[in-house]
């Protein structure tokens, strides 16, 4: 009896555990309110358009010592930048990359100017003009011999317990999406639009933000802005949500 | 600059309600929060918003604490005729913000 008990408990963690099926993935829109979500999909009201508005003012702008914009070199951000944030994070030379570290690179590399700070106004409204330019197409991470190692170090960190509540990612984001924490809808983590415009935040924020956020609600340590835990994970959520529609930048809760 | 955004239907019938949407770039620092040191954060907010309609005040809001940042100001006014509509926020520290749209009324 007590054998069977426990082979029922072992076959019900087992199958709570699966990953979701990609055809019942779902953004985090879909989880929203009505009102947040007419918030987001009005240009006009969704308050990131500020943001936009600074960041296209950034890449027309010549800066740093070689008095250079990103203009200069990329020319229409709605031609050359459409679908790069749909691919990022990537991994160049056998490191991690994500997109706020890519625009960073190509500050201190060509531009000649010092790096932004990781959540600065000037870095976020950067990151979210390039990323408004492939709104409306499927994120397009491939899983690749290079990418390989980097998603399952993601993954596996996404699947690992931490904190002192002892939760993973995934039992959360996998197993319980859709119930209620705190009154609050569990959405299933794909991370679709960002840089978001957060209510709670009153502002704009990353992806890396954001997981700080969870990972202070577990009671654990973060992992630093910009560091390769960091982006592996984010790399392994947009694997996780790949095909699904870029929204940046999206508005949530 | 403080940056705002307004949408107006371009055009309208004579009689009809056209809606108004507006949103102002704005911290809206409540005056409450104080810093890691503990000093408290001085108030900086948008208090009062105006729009005129051909120079005839159609919408009035006051502003408090407590209100979202970039506040999104939506309301509701009948097309009379074709003309300006004026929006005017004022706020702490001298904070002053001016836009204009134009609506043709058939």
């Amino acid at each position: 009896m007590r054998a069977a008990a426990f082979f029922f408990a072992v076959v019900c963690v087992w199958l709570q555990a699966a990953e979701i099926p990609l055809a019942e993935r779902r953004s985090g829109y879909e989880f929203m309110g009505r009102e947040t979500r007419a918030m987001q999909d009005d240009d006009t009201t969704n308050p990131a358009l500020f943001s936009l508005l600074d960041g296209e003012q950034l890449w027309n702008r010549p800066d740093g010592t070689a008095a250079r914009a990103c203009a200069g070199c990329h020319g229409d951000a709605a031609q050359s930048m459409k679908g790069i944030a749909a691919r990022y994070p990537t991994v160049a030379g056998g490191k991690p990359i994500n997109l706020e570290q890519r625009i960073n690179a190509c500050r201190v590399e060509q531009q000649r100017a010092p790096a932004f700070a990781y959540e600065s106004k000037e870095l976020v409204a950067l990151t979210a003009y390039v990323g408004r330019q492939s709104r409306g197409m499927p994120i397009a991470i491939e899983a690749n011999d290079a990418t390989r190692p980097r998603l399952e170090a993601g993954r596996a960190l996404y699947e690992r317990r931490q904190g002192q509540l002892n939760l993973s990612c995934s039992q959360c984001h996998d197993d319980n999406w859709g119930k209620l924490l705190a009154g609050s809808a569990i959405p299933q983590g794909h991370p679709t639009g960002y840089p978001i415009y957060r209510l709670e935040w009153q502002g704009m924020g990353s992806l890396e933000r954001r997981l700080r956020n969870c990972m202070i609600g577990v009671r654990a340590e973060p992992y630093a802005y910009g560091s390769p835990e960091m982006v592996q994970l984010e790399l392994y959520l947009m694997w996780r949500a790949r095909g699904m529609k870029l929204e940046t930048p999206a508005v949530r809760p | 600059m403080a940056r705002v955004a307004v949408t107006v239907p371009p055009s309208a019938k004579r009689g009809e309600i056209i809606e108004i949407k507006t949103l102002a770039q704005h911290e809206m620092e409540t005056g409450f929060r104080r810093t890691q040191t503990g000093e408290l954060v001085p108030r900086d907010i948008i208090t009062g918003f105006v729009c005129r309609y051909n120079g005839v005040e159609v919408f009035r809001a006051e502003l408090h604490q407590a209100m979202a940042a970039n506040p999104l100001i939506a309301f509701t006014t009948v097309a009379a005729e074709s003309g300006t509509l004026e929006f005017t926020w004022t706020g702490d520290h001298g904070y002053l913000a001016n836009q204009k749209a134009e609506i043709k009324v058939v």
